[in-house]
């Protein structure tokens, strides 16, 4: 374990103070640099300003202080959790403390991403080493003021106290502090002093969510702004052919109806375009149709009232389609290897048995609330843009690139986002509007329907699993997983999760089918299905073993030491130790008559869930009652933060998993909007109950990981209930014909 | 394009536009209460739910022709002095991830409670199945619905 509390760091790389005008003492720090050693600094420090850091603390003469919290918020609730790091360190009471989210710095820094649950892990040092520092500036300040040494000076919740027993707000030495040299060395608290780590931190902007203040970037707006809304092809493959827009342009509210297109074929014909170095780039090279109005319902009105014809570019794909062609790779030999340990074709010859299962996955939308928009104002002497993206940086560097203009030229504020789940990685509505505006030269908002939502989109590709497993002796010998997905295969690391390690026979392989609908990450990219078919597949695996399915984890984990392959990401001992808390909580074994549970474990995004269900039958059909979910994510920042967190993420996994069904008929989505498409409700959501392996190690990420278990736990708890064994997402098309039967 | 007059909130306003628009956008664009969300437009997922009366209603399937001298309270008009007991208890609980949903769920929440002030489980998971919330935060929706409940009685 890494010592925490001792740490040396240079100031070259991520502080500088300013004395404020209006009174005060302003730190910054580089987010990006301060988490990675190996990052010179882009540029001459001291020429920097603050406009160059992307966070900073800003302490007032009263004491009170601000936080800029550097990374976009989607719900994940780092918005808060890491102001708190911050707040811990620089000690002052949380109470004092108000946050506001920082812009984006597009000039020199490049980490401002919302992704991966990543944000705590990379700033846990970072951000209390900034807090610390501050603090220490300010003990320094007090001794000077004192002329005492600043040795035998302490600082608790925003007071300073000397030897002698005077003290001194942090607000009454702001002004003097803000003049001194930064110090190298400051020592961070010891996990046990912790005051605001591990305190349960509502989320910071509760009370604009409550009483409905402007937050989200559907609420942005400024005096004269238009409303756009884009017309796109209907279909994967199509492109735009003609389109008469004179009733549309009859509407009163419609302003005009322009097209666009060009600048994003230019952008992506250019000779020096890499789809690999931007892969957050989702550009079709179609022309579109805009139409814009003075109100959302004007254009929404005026969408409707165009007449377009649109031809075929491309083949317009089917679902039965994407079927065949991944069962094919799946059939086939030209797979690319992605981990092989011993010789897993021996395994299965010297096998007692060998077991083999197909898994299959549809493609889903990310469906966040809201509806993906974004603001653009281009003017020659800047481009402001300001909304919902989860890749900010990228964003702003796209549009540079499109429109031919400097990155500098650029500048991008992050509102609060009504969910990601991976949609807002992908800036596609980012360039359409900066495209807009460029044509309009005034300020226009990009407004999205739920169908526009759903239908041209950036969906999770729809997978397929073949896994098959040698048993010899009552022992699992040997294991081959094959992955045949739309588009992209899992990325690199997966491949050493679990199991990997834990048995001797061991072999990854992937294929993949190119396809012209846009997929990309959907939270818990590819873990979200991997998981249930592996965990699924332990089950059949402990059967035939005539093992508890709990007991052959745990043994299949005795076979791996931490530490001993640098490839595997997981621990053995983290893992171990999940699944035994999960195993007591939920009462493994013992449950009431009528009680059927399942079990899961899953390894992802630095996060180690063991999770089970609980269901009953109701007319034979699973009503999911309960699920116990142990997380060791190192030490829990905000418990309440992280537990909605683990909350959201276990029921996100069983609705996809029960209702999440997504198919296209010539290249068209079938089904675009909440009355068709279904996600999970109250009435069908069960009770989870979070609990936390207590360690002092450092924090991993929550937005993700509970997920990925989820639909494994639940398949198992049917299979204990009833016997059937589900393979295929959506689990609600195999339980029953006719799905509305199933609501309770 | 024709006007309407309308109380919002308690305040008499009065608006012209197209007949066909509805109540949301009217809210949105035209009032500049922004609280109220737009989510499907099909009155599928609940984030545009204001109240007619006290009852809850989806904004985005309700023209303004039909809504001449109606009482309409938005997010908005629930807090006065101090917050309503059903956002106290959403404060308490911590109830929100991204947010987005929530002004609707307790839209919704505070026109069922008004109805059904000691409601059990079931009537609540029952009251609050037409809000859809994608971050999946149901278990704390659930239990704020039941202690605004106590908080009330």
């Amino acid at each position: 374990m890494k010592d925490q509390n001792k740490f040396t760091f240079s100031r070259r790389n991520f502080l500088r103070t300013s004395a404020l005008a209006s009174g005060g003492l302003l730190i910054g720090f580089n987010f990006l640099t301060s988490c990675e050693d190996a990052v010179a600094p882009p540029v001459d420090i001291s020429k920097l300003n603050f406009k160059d850091f992307n966070a900073f603390i800003k302490i007032a003469e009263n004491g009170y202080v601000t936080i800029f919290s550097p990374n976009p918020e989607i719900g994940q609730g780092v918005k808060t959790s890491m102001p708190m790091l911050i707040a811990e360190e620089l000690d002052v009471p949380w109470e004092h403390v108000s946050i506001e989210q920082g812009a984006l710095d597009t000039t020199n820094f490049s980490r401002q991403v919302a992704g991966g649950s990543q944000s705590i892990r990379f700033g846990w040092d970072a951000l209390r080493q900034t807090g610390a520092t501050a603090k220490q500036m300010l003990i320094n300040a007090a001794a000077i003021k004192w002329n005492v040494d600043a040795a035998s000076c302490s600082a608790s919740e925003g007071i300073i106290k000397n030897a002698n027993g005077d003290t001194l707000g942090y607000g009454d030495v702001v002004n003097e502090a803000a003049h001194l040299e930064v110090p190298e060395n400051v020592t961070l608290k010891e996990t046990k002093d912790y005051k605001i780590i591990g305190k349960d931190a509502i989320n910071v902007d509760i009370k604009k969510i409550i009483t409905g203040e402007p937050l989200f970037g559907l609420d942005y707006k400024v005096d004269g702004m238009l409303y756009a809304s884009v017309l796109r092809p209907p279909a994967f493959g199509q492109i735009l052919e003609s389109f008469d827009a004179s009733e549309a342009k009859a509407l009163p509210g419609v302003i005009d109806v322009i097209t666009i297109g060009e600048q994003a074929r230019n952008y992506l014909n250019q000779d020096s375009f890499d789809p690999s170095a931007h892969w957050s780039v989702r550009l079709s090279k179609t022309d579109k149709v805009v139409v814009i109005g003075k109100t959302t319902w004007d254009v929404i009105k005026g969408k409707k009232a165009l007449k377009a014809t649109w031809k075929d570019d491309s083949t317009t794909e089917n679902t039965k389609m994407h079927d065949d062609e991944l069962v094919k790779i799946l059939d086939g030999k030209n797979l690319d290897i992605r981990r092989e340990d011993g010789n897993i074709k021996k395994a299965f010859t010297e096998a007692d048995n060998v077991l083999e299962r197909t898994y299959e996955s549809p493609f889903l939308p990310h469906n966040c609330m809201e509806p993906m928009n974004f603001f653009a104002d281009v003017t020659d002497e800047k481009i402001h843009l300001v909304g919902p993206v989860q890749t900010p940086e990228a964003a702003a560097k796209v549009v540079a690139s499109l429109l031919n203009r400097n990155l500098e030229d650029v500048h991008v504020d992050m509102t609060r986002m009504g969910g990601g789940f991976g949609r807002r990685l992908y800036g596609d509505f980012v360039y359409e509007v900066a495209e807009i505006a460029n044509k309009l030269k005034q300020p226009v908002k990009l407004i999205s329907t739920r169908e526009d939502d759903m239908s041209l989109g950036v969906y999770r590709p729809a997978i397929k699993y073949r896994i098959a497993a040698s048993i010899k002796d009552k022992k699992v010998t040997g294991y081959h997983l094959k992955e045949a997905a739309i588009n992209s295969n899992m990325y690199g690391l997966i491949p050493n999760f679990f199991p990997a390690g834990a048995i001797k026979n061991y072999k990854v392989e992937s294929g993949n089918h190119q396809s012209n609908i846009t997929t990309g990450a959907w939270r818990a990219p590819y873990t979200n299905f991997l998981a249930f078919a592996e965990q699924s597949f332990f089950d059949e695996l402990a059967e035939a073993c005539e093992k508890d399915p709990i007991q052959l984890r745990l043994d299949l984990l005795k076979n791996v030491t931490d530490g001993e392959d640098p490839k595997i990401q997981y621990s053995a001992k983290r893992m171990t130790d999940a699944i035994k808390l999960a195993t007591k909580k939920s009462n493994w074994g013992n449950t009431k008559e009528g009680v059927h549970q399942g079990f899961s474990a899953y390894y992802s995004h630095n996060t180690h869930v063991a999770e089970v269900v609980d269901i009953t039958l109701k007319n034979g059909l699973p009503m999911v009652e309960k699920v116990t979910v142990a997380v060791d994510c190192g030490i829990v920042v905000n418990p309440t933060g992280a537990k909605n967190q683990i909350e959201g993420g276990v029921i996100d996994g069983i609705g996809h998993a029960m209702y999440g069904n997504f198919s296209f008929e010539n290249g068209k989505p079938q089904d675009v909007n909440f009355n068709t498409y279904r996600l999970i409700r109250m009435k069908e959501t069960p009770i989870v109950h979070t609990y936390f392996v207590e360690n002092d190690l450092s924090p991993t990420g929550l937005g993700e990981p509970g997920l990925p278990p989820a639909g494994g736990a639940l398949a198992n708890a049917i299979k204990a209930a009833t016997g059937q064994i589900l393979t295929k997402q959506p689990f609600v098309k195999s339980l029953i014909k006719h799905d509305a039967d199933l609501k309770v | 394009m024709a006007s309407y007059n309308l109380k919002i909130n308690g305040k008499a306003v009065s608006v012209t536009v197209d007949e066909d628009t509805p109540l949301l956008w009217v809210l949105r664009d035209e009032l500049n209460l922004v609280g109220t969300k737009f989510g499907c437009g099909i009155a599928q997922c609940g984030a545009c739910t204001v109240h007619l009366d006290g009852t809850a209603i989806r904004s985005c399937s309700i023209p303004i022709a039909s809504l001449e001298g109606a009482n309409i309270t938005t997010i908005e008009g629930l807090a006065n002095d101090k917050l309503h007991p059903v956002q106290e208890a959403w404060k308490e609980l911590d109830v929100p991830q991204c947010g987005y949903c929530q002004a609707g769920q307790i839209m919704t929440a505070t026109s069922f409670l008004s109805q059904n002030p000691n409601p059990n489980n079931k009537e609540i998971r029952n009251a609050m199945n037409g809000n859809l919330c994608r971050c999946a935060s149901y278990n704390r929706i659930e239990k704020a619905v039941a202690l605004a409940a106590k908080k009330m009685s």
